[in-house]
C-alpha cells in the first residue's frame, strides 16, 4: 500500500523567556527544602484579594479561558491592573468537567493555524508557567473504516502539515501494532486504518487552571471568586465597569470569557449571540492498569477514550442536542456512548463505570469560536467553544490578551470574527449549516 | 425526558429531533426592505435562555409532526406540548 504520510520534527522553540519574577519557584530544591522542614513553608498558590474600585482590564470567567487571558495580558503584553471575576470558583466550570485531550487536528485553515499555535504553547506550558500541568504527548488516533474516508483524512493530514503541524496515515498493520484490542474485524466498519498526530495528548486540566492563576497572580492579576457580574455599564456605547454582587467595579477594557453561559452574561449588555447552550457528557471508568497508549477516537460512531494518569478510562461522544444550563444529560446519549465504545473497543465493556457527568457548552452556528470586539467600545468578547474549548485553551487566553491590549485579531484567530455569519464566512469543519446541536 | 404528544399521548424523547428556538416558524418577510438583516438574525441569533424555551421537536420516529415543547433549560422539565401548527396559527399565521 502506497504511504502519503510524511512526519514533520517539531523543533521545540520557546516563545517567551521564563518568568523571572516567581517569587516562590517550584523547583527540585525548594521540594527537598519543604521536605526537610515538614512541609510547612508552601503558602497559597494565588492570593484571594478584595477587589478593588477600578481596574485597566477586567476578564469576567475565572475558567481556563479567563485566567490564560490574564496570564498572557501581564506576561506578555505588559499590562498592569489587571482582575479576574469570577461568580464561583476558579476552575469550577468547564476547565475541570473536560476530557483533557490536546491536539490540532483541524481541516480548514482558518482553525488549524489557531489549533496548532495552541498545542506549541502546550509544549512550553509548564516551564512558562513553573507548574506541572502533566502535558503528556502521547498521540491521537482517528480512526477510519473506508477508503473514502482514509482519502478525507490524506486530506486533513495534508492540510494540518501545511499549517506546520505533524500528521502520520497509519495502515491497519500499524493501527494494530499500537492497538492490539481494537475491533479490527467489524464486518460493518473494519479498521482500515487511522491518523495519527504524535504530538497530540491530554494534559492535567484542574493543573492548566491552577497554574495559569499562580501565573497571573505573581504578576499582580487579581484572581476575585465568588464575585458574580450582574450587569454591564455602558454610556454613550462605551462600556465603562461592572455591576457586581460585591459592588461596581470601573474599567478601561472588560473582557467576557465565560463560555457555556456566554448568552446569559452577554444578555446584560442586551448583546444575542450566533449561541446555544448544550449539555455534553463525560465518563471515567475505575482505575485499570495502563491499557490505552494515546487518544483513539471511533471514526464511525461518535466516541473518543484516553486513559487519565490515575488510570480511569476517560471518554465520551457527542452532545445530548437540546438547549440546556443543567450540567447533567440525559440516558439516550449514554447509551449512544456506550455502544459507540463497545464497538470499536470491546475490552471496555468488562470496565465498570465509576463517574459520568455533564457540561454546558456555547454550541455556536458553525462550530467555530469567536474572540472578537463588540459593537460596545470597551466589551471584548471570546466563546462559542462547542465541545472543544480544553485544546484551545493557551491559544485562546494569547489571542484574547492580544485582541485586548492591541485591539487587534491576533494573526491567527483572524477569522474568528462575529461578522462572518452575516458575511458568509462560515468556519463550518463539518458542513452541517447553521444548526448548532449538528456540530 | 418524556413528551407529551398531543395525539399520542407520552412519548420517550429519543424518537424525536430537536430543531431548536421556536422562534424558527416565524420566517422573515422577504420582500422587506431589511431582509438581508432579517434572515441573518432568524438564522443565526438566538435568546438562548436558562430557563423557559420554546422549542421545535420533530417526531421522526413516530407520526412525523412537528411540535412546540415547553420546556425549562435549567431543570429539563416540559410544561407545555403543543402541534406545530396550533401554535403557528395561535401567532396568526393561516396555515
Amino acid at each position: 500500500m502506497r504511504r502519503y504520510s510524511i512526519v514533520v520534527a517539531h523543533k521545540k522553540t520557546s516563545i517567551y523567556p521564563l518568568c523571572s519574577e516567581d517569587k516562590l519557584r517550584y523547583s527540585a530544591f525548594n521540594i527537598l527544602k519543604q521536605a526537610l522542614t515538614g512541609h510547612n513553608g508552601w503558602k497559597p498558590a494565588w492570593r484571594n484579594p478584595e477587589p478593588k474600585p477600578e481596574y485597566d482590564i477586567i476578564i469576567v470567567g475565572g475558567g481556563g479561558h479567563g485566567l490564560a487571558t490574564a496570564h498572557y495580558l501581564a506576561s506578555i503584553f505588559n499590562k498592569k491592573n489587571i482582575a479576574v471575576l469570577e461568580k464561583g470558583w476558579i476552575g469550577g466550570g468547564n476547565v475541570g468537567r473536560n476530557t483533557t485531550i490536546i491536539r490540532s487536528n483541524y481541516l480548514l485553515h482558518e482553525n488549524e493555524g489557531f489549533y496548532e499555535f495552541s498545542l506549541k504553547l502546550w509544549e512550553d506550558l509548564e516551564q512558562d508557567l513553573n507548574y506541572n500541568a502533566m502535558v503528556s504527548q502521547r498521540g491521537i488516533i482517528n480512526l477510519y473504516h473506508s477508503d473514502p474516508q482514509r482519502d478525507a483524512y490524506i486530506r486533513r493530514g495534508n492540510a494540518m502539515m501545511l499549517n506546520g503541524a505533524d500528521a502520520v496515515l497509519l495502515d491497519a498493520d500499524e493501527v494494530r501494532r499500537k492497538c492490539p484490542f481494537l475491533n479490527f474485524d467489524n464486518a460493518r466498519f473494519p479498521i482500515m486504518g487511522g491518523l495519527w498526530q504524535p504530538r497530540g495528548g491530554t494534559v492535567r486540566h484542574d493543573a492548566v487552571a491552577w497554574g495559569y492563576a499562580r501565573a497571573a497572580d505573581q504578576r499582580g492579576v487579581d484572581i476575585i471568586q465568588n464575585c458574580e457580574v450582574t450587569g454591564f455599564k455602558i454610556e454613550n456605547g462605551k462600556c465603562t465597569g461592572v455591576d457586581t454582587s460585591r459592588g461596581f467595579i470601573k474599567a478601561k477594557k472588560i473582557g467576557v470569557s465565560v463560555a457555556g453561559s456566554s448568552s446569559r452574561v452577554m444578555a446584560k449588555a442586551s448583546i444575542r449571540l450566533p449561541i446555544e447552550s448544550h449539555v455534553l457528557q463525560a465518563f471515567v471508568s475505575e482505575g485499570l492498569k495502563p491499557v490505552i497508549p494515546g487518544v483513539i477516537t471511533y471514526g464511525a460512531g461518535h466516541f473518543y477514550v484516553s486513559q487519565s494518569d490515575k488510570g480511569g478510562l476517560v471518554f465520551g461522544g457527542d452532545i445530548d442536542g437540546y438547549n440546556s444550563y443543567a450540567q447533567r444529560g440525559g440516558m439516550p446519549v449514554v447509551q449512544d456512548v456506550c455502544e459507540g465504545g463497545m464497538s470499536v473497543m470491546p475490552m471496555i465493556g468488562k470496565a465498570r463505570i465509576l463517574r459520568m457527568w455533564g457540561g454546558i457548552v456555547d454550541m455556536s452556528m458553525d462550530g467555530s469560536p469567536i474572540i472578537d470586539k463588540t459593537h460596545i467600545d470597551g466589551l471584548y468578547f471570546n466563546g462559542g467553544w462547542c465541545y472543544g474549548g480544553f485544546k484551545a485553551t493557551p491559544a485562546s487566553g494569547y489571542s484574547f490578551a492580544h485582541l485586548i491590549a492591541t485591539d487587534t485579531p491576533h494573526k491567527t484567530a483572524q477569522a474568528y470574527r462575529f461578522d462572518r455569519f452575516e458575511k458568509g464566512g462560515m468556519i463550518d469543519e463539518k458542513g452541517m449549516g447553521g444548526q448548532p446541536n449538528l456540530h | 425526558m418524556i413528551i407529551n404528544h398531543p395525539l399520542l399521548g407520552p412519548r420517550d424523547a429519543s424518537e424525536f429531533v430537536v430543531l431548536g428556538d421556536a422562534s424558527l416558524i416565524d420566517r422573515p418577510n422577504r420582500k422587506s426592505e431589511t431582509a438581508a438583516r432579517d434572515f441573518y438574525e432568524y438564522q443565526y441569533l438566538r435568546n438562548n435562555p436558562a430557563g423557559e424555551h420554546r422549542e421545535l421537536w420533530f417526531h421522526e420516529q413516530g407520526d412525523r409532526s412537528w411540535l412546540v415543547v415547553t420546556r425549562n433549560t435549567l431543570t429539563h422539565k416540559i410544561t407545555h406540548v403543543e402541534l406545530a401548527r396550533e401554535f403557528a396559527r395561535s401567532q396568526g399565521r393561516s396555515k
